[in-house]
């Protein structure tokens, strides 16, 4: 089998388990353009972002960065904060991008919730090259997400509406997550130790003070609570078996 | 554009590598040695405290001096938690959640 036909083949395999994504990024993205045209940031800034940064919920975070004082050191603070899920989808993919060589640093860049969520789980077909399967996915995603973000700019600048409370489409993203991982999740601590910690440190320090408070208030409780947190899921754990 | 050219850069650089940073992590830190416990126990609870912060972080203007200035957020909020618990439909409780928020700025709570 020729270079070329493999990687086609590789190309067909990928591209059904991206179809769920495809319909979220595109949509996802439209509504990412258009709040940041909204703001003034034209397609190419929109587009820019969407390229390097790759990441949904942060790119939506970083329009409050796009629209407030310039403050880097918070913008950088929040995103690893925000992304912080990340290092546990790296941690559970250490075994299986272990081999991929040339593609790896790329399928790295690239694993955002969603293409977690497929080549987690997603095996290639039998006869198709694993390396290729799961670049193409990858590399799909990211495809989308750049022509959602594309066509959003575009929209936001050629049609025009009444874009007031737009924003709201962070504030809806958070609330869904929050609610997504509520149902999920048996112990909602960790859940709970955040909207608290936030609440106090926001009463507290003030609207504009009280995120740096927040999350050193939210590493400490959570660094306390480790032991009780271990052992109760030992004994979950010990129940199941 | 609140920011200058530069500044947005300069921004965009900061959400670059503050994600890239998350993301290559585990790969360099844990090249061949074993997974360290204190970081997986915080790769597994502080994804659902982030999201607790970032809820309040947008929720961070809203006022309470009068029932109308936080109506509209909370009208909003409970639409996408009810209807999240039901369909479980992202796109579609976000999008719902949008537009309800949306019509109530625009029209009812101006």
């Amino acid at each position: 089998m020729s270079r070329l036909k493999e990687e086609i083949k590789a190309l067909k395999a990928a591209f059904p388990p991206t179809i769920p994504v495809f319909t979220g990024y595109i949509f996802l993205g439209i509504a990412y353009g258009i709040l940041m045209s909204s703001k003034g940031y034209g397609m190419g800034w929109t587009v820019l972002m969407s390229l390097l940064a790759y990441a949904g919920s942060a790119q939506y975070l970083a329009v409050t960065f796009l629209t407030s004082i310039f403050n880097p050191l918070l913008a950088l603070l929040m995103t690893l904060m925000i992304n912080a899920r990340h290092l546990f989808y790296g941690i559970s993919m250490l075994e299986k991008y272990k081999d991929t060589g040339k593609f790896k640093p790329y399928l790295i860049f690239g694993l955002t919730d969603e293409t977690f969520s497929i080549t987690c789980s997603a095996k290639p077909p039998a006869g198709v090259n694993r390396n290729w399967f799961y670049f193409f996915i990858t590399l799909l995603d990211h495809c989308y997400w750049v022509l959602g973000s594309a066509v959003g700019g575009i929209l936001g600048f050629m049609v025009s509406f009444n874009t007031k409370g737009l924003d709201f489409v962070l504030t809806a993203l958070f609330v869904v997550i929050f609610v997504g991982q509520w149902k999920t999740q048996k112990e909602h601590k960790p859940a709970i130790i955040g909207v608290l910690c936030s609440v106090i440190c926001l009463i507290a320090f003030g609207p504009s003070n009280f995120i740096i408070p927040s999350m050193l208030a939210i590493l400490l409780v959570l660094t306390l609570s480790r032991k009780q947190y271990v052992a109760k899921k030992e004994l979950m754990e010990g129940r199941a078996q | 554009m609140t920011l200058t050219s530069m500044q947005t850069l300069i921004i965009i650089c900061m959400v670059t590598i503050g994600t890239m940073i998350t993301r290559f992590l585990p790969f360099v830190v844990f090249r061949g040695t074993k997974s360290n416990s204190y970081i997986s126990y915080l790769g597994q609870v502080l994804p659902y405290s982030v999201i607790g912060l970032l809820v309040i972080y947008c929720l961070k203007s809203v006022s309470f001096k009068a029932p109308t200035y936080w109506f509209p957020e909370a009208i909003a909020i409970i639409c996408i938690v009810a209807l999240h618990y039901w369909k479980e439909n992202t796109l579609l409780s976000i999008g719902v959640g949008t537009v309800i928020y949306m019509v109530l700025v625009q029209t009812i709570f101006v």
